[in-house]
């Protein structure tokens, strides 16, 4: 059974990497790697929101989504169907930890909360947080493997920005056009990224 | 604009009544509708699978209903490979009985990436004018890279030919996965052959060019730029054509025909 | 009000362009541009689920208390999302599937959730549906192009019908196939920035 925690923390940290494979998560990801500091603290709260989301979407889908899950509550409801509910659900967790990080942000770490600006309520919007839950959905994870699918994808995406900020970081002294400064050579970095990390594609585990 | 949490909690509620409210309502009331767009579509592609539909054809409910009516729905018990000609097909809910722990097994790690089995399943077979077999069309699904997919594959009579593959339903990327449902694609499936010498399937998606079918008749074309579209879906047929799959029930078929 | 409605119109088309200026909306830009018809189909979705966004949020913006105003926005994105996702499903079934998973991920969108925060939260409801329709065609516009791009030199077609004959099929021409995978994307956006940039000097960032 280790093995298959590990199996999928490595697959998801590397082989099916949230920002470079699946290409979710893209804007933060582009706006937010200037600097490698801004990128660490984006990446942990990215890490921290994951971790914590995609279990309780795995409790919510479980007991008051799936087909059948309201029979907990009354046998005559277990024919509910209630899986069309499940974008507004799983957004609704989302929102409501990305609001108590903010406060926590606020109150013990300011000068991050400053850096972060606005891409910390965006959070809330990053495809790859809503997108970790829907594919633990797809892949009918249980509690346990999607504790470590929510920490492994936010792994890999927190991996894959820090990555991007130390080469941003390094670019600053070299002369680039003035029409791809910034954010056009950022998406030709990021295009080379992926082609790399495409190489992991053809791992089996 | 801060305001009393009294008034948040009621302005919450309110919002999210009249937006349940809203979703609930679209929902409910376009229900039927999609519950019968999604079932004529999959009776389209059964035809379109069995050769007897094209992709672009636009056909409408009756054209459907026409060209289906010669085709049968059997349930099979595929553990023993019967047919159980006494359940009824029309009221028989396969993905259902996937998700029903009774109903199903779990199959063990395996590469296409099926996690239930159910007990029983339902195939349609086309036959001729003296009730032999002249199509089996089986339904088929395993994971590709976002999702499931779910389709079917047609087999000649001599249970081995492929006539035709489709899928009805995944998400896969529009471009790139989703390009199973092209029809020149699929139509590279026509004409190849299933099974080895031992019966075993053979069957394979690669990536690179394949022959054409009489030359290369075990391989497929891969999809460009969807290495895992593609090898989920020749893992997911060759489950499906094996042991775990309908393996059973098409043993039951070859050794009715080696009798008659 | 004509002129901060032809503002809200024309400006994000160039301008303040959602994708290339305010870093907007890049995820969707990139997984459906491998063809034409899906590009179209997404941009619809997003002017339509935008301009209706912004129109309800800048209703009750002055009723909406701070503290929760993030997820008052995404609840109601997030239904538009749902009766959206219905409706393609109800009546035009095979391009729903085609689009698949892509119309949930309209919801996180944040070129939608980022409107309605900077500007339908302090604008009247008129100017906002003006917004949102001016940002709606500014994604549509790169969305359309890389779409163009990728499908046209990626596959050798144009909305499925073929434009440059294939060597595959006897013709002349070898499809690139970089264009239609996801790094192919990341560098036509690059590009189209340069171009915009260099076209328009104010976006350029300082050194």
């Amino acid at each position: 059974m280790f093995e298959s925690y590990l199996d999928i923390a490595i697959k998801a940290i590397f082989i099916e990497n949230m920002a470079l494979a699946f290409f979710l998560g893209m804007c933060s990801f582009i706006a937010v790697s200037r600097k490698v500091e801004t990128a660490i603290g984006l990446g942990s709260a990215v890490i921290f929101v994951l971790t914590v989301t995609v279990p309780i979407n795995n409790l919510v889908y479980a007991y008051l989504l799936k087909p059948g899950a309201l029979a907990w509550l009354s046998p005559s409801l277990a024919e509910q169907d209630l899986t069309f509910l499940g974008f507004l659900t799983y957004i609704g967790t989302i929102a409501a930890i990305v609001q108590i990080v903010e406060m926590v942000l606020d109150r013990f770490f300011p000068a991050l909360y400053t850096a972060l600006g606005v891409f910390l309520p965006l959070i809330a919007v990053n495809c790859a947080i809503l997108g970790a839950s829907l594919f633990m959905v797809e892949r009918n994870y249980n509690l346990g493997e999607s504790l470590v699918y929510g920490f492994g994808s936010g792994t890999g995406w927190a991996l894959a920005i820090v990555a991007l900020a130390g080469i941003r970081e390094r670019l600053r002294y070299n002369h680039i056009p003035a029409g791809l400064r910034g954010l056009g050579i950022t998406f030709l970095l990021t295009g080379l990224m992926a082609m790399g990390f495409m190489a992991f594609a053809g791992i089996q585990l | 604009m801060q305001r009393s949490a009294s008034y948040s909690i009621l302005f919450a509620a309110v919002v999210c009544l009249v937006c349940a409210v809203f979703v609930s309502v679209s929902a409910v009331s376009l229900r039927e509708r999609q519950n019968e767009n999604a079932y004529l579509d999959k009776q389209r592609n059964v035809l379109i699978a069995a050769g007897l539909a094209n992709d672009d054809e636009k056909l409408t409910t009756e054209d459907i209903q026409t060209r289906f009516a010669p085709i049968k729905s059997v349930v099979v018990d595929l553990a023993t490979g019967d047919e159980l000609r006494g359940v009824d097909p029309q009221t028989f809910d396969q993905r259902k009985n996937s998700l029903d722990p009774e109903t199903s097994r779990a199959p063990g790690k395996n590469p296409a990436g099926v996690q239930r089995v159910p007990n029983r399943a339902l195939v349609y077979r086309l036959e001729d004018g003296d009730a032999e077999l002249a199509l089996l069309i089986l339904p088929i699904e395993g994971k590709g890279l976002w999702s499931t997919l779910y389709g079917f594959i047609a087999l000649d009579a001599d249970l081995d030919t492929i006539k035709g593959i489709t899928f009805y339903e995944h998400k896969e990327t529009p471009g790139l996965g989703g390009e199973v449902d092209n029809p020149k694609w699929k139509a590279l499936w026509t004409g190849r052959r299933a099974f080895g010498e031992d019966n075993e399937p053979r069957i394979a998606v690669i990536r690179g060019r394949a022959g054409p079918a009489s030359e290369d008749p075990y391989r497929v074309d891969g999809l460009a730029g969807a290495t895992m579209t593609s090898r989920g879906v020749g893992r997911l047929v060759r489950f499906w054509l094996g042991d775990d799959g309908f393996g059973a029930y098409l043993n039951t078929l070859r050794r009715a025909e080696v009798k008659s | 009000m004509a002129n901060p409605a032809r503002e809200a119109l024309i400006d994000p088309l160039f301008n303040n362009n959602p994708i290339a200026f305010q870093v907007l909306g890049i995820c969707s830009a990139l997984a459906v541009t491998t063809k034409m018809d899906t590009a179209v189909v997404m941009s619809i979705a997003v002017i339509a689920v935008l301009t209706a966004s912004n129109f309800f949020v800048s209703l009750i913006r002055n009723q909406i208390p701070t503290n929760i105003r993030i997820i008052v926005q995404l609840t109601i994105i997030a239904s538009l999302v749902i009766v959206t996702d219905q409706v393609l499903k109800a009546y035009v079934f095979e391009i729903s599937k085609q689009l698949s998973v892509f119309v949930g991920l309209i919801i996180t969108n944040c070129i939608i959730m980022g409107r309605a925060e900077a500007f339908a939260m302090q604008n009247p409801p008129v100017v906002s549906i003006v917004d949102g329709i001016g940002n709606g065609l500014g994604y549509a516009l790169i969305l359309l192009l890389t779409a163009a791009i990728r499908e046209i030199f990626g596959s050798g077609n144009f909305f499925g019908i073929p434009v440059l004959p294939l060597a595959s099929e006897g013709g002349w021409y070898i499809p690139n196939g970089l264009l239609v995978l996801s790094p192919g994307a990341f560098f036509i956006i690059g590009f189209f920035i340069w171009i915009l940039r260099t076209w328009k000097p104010d976006q350029v960032e300082a050194e």
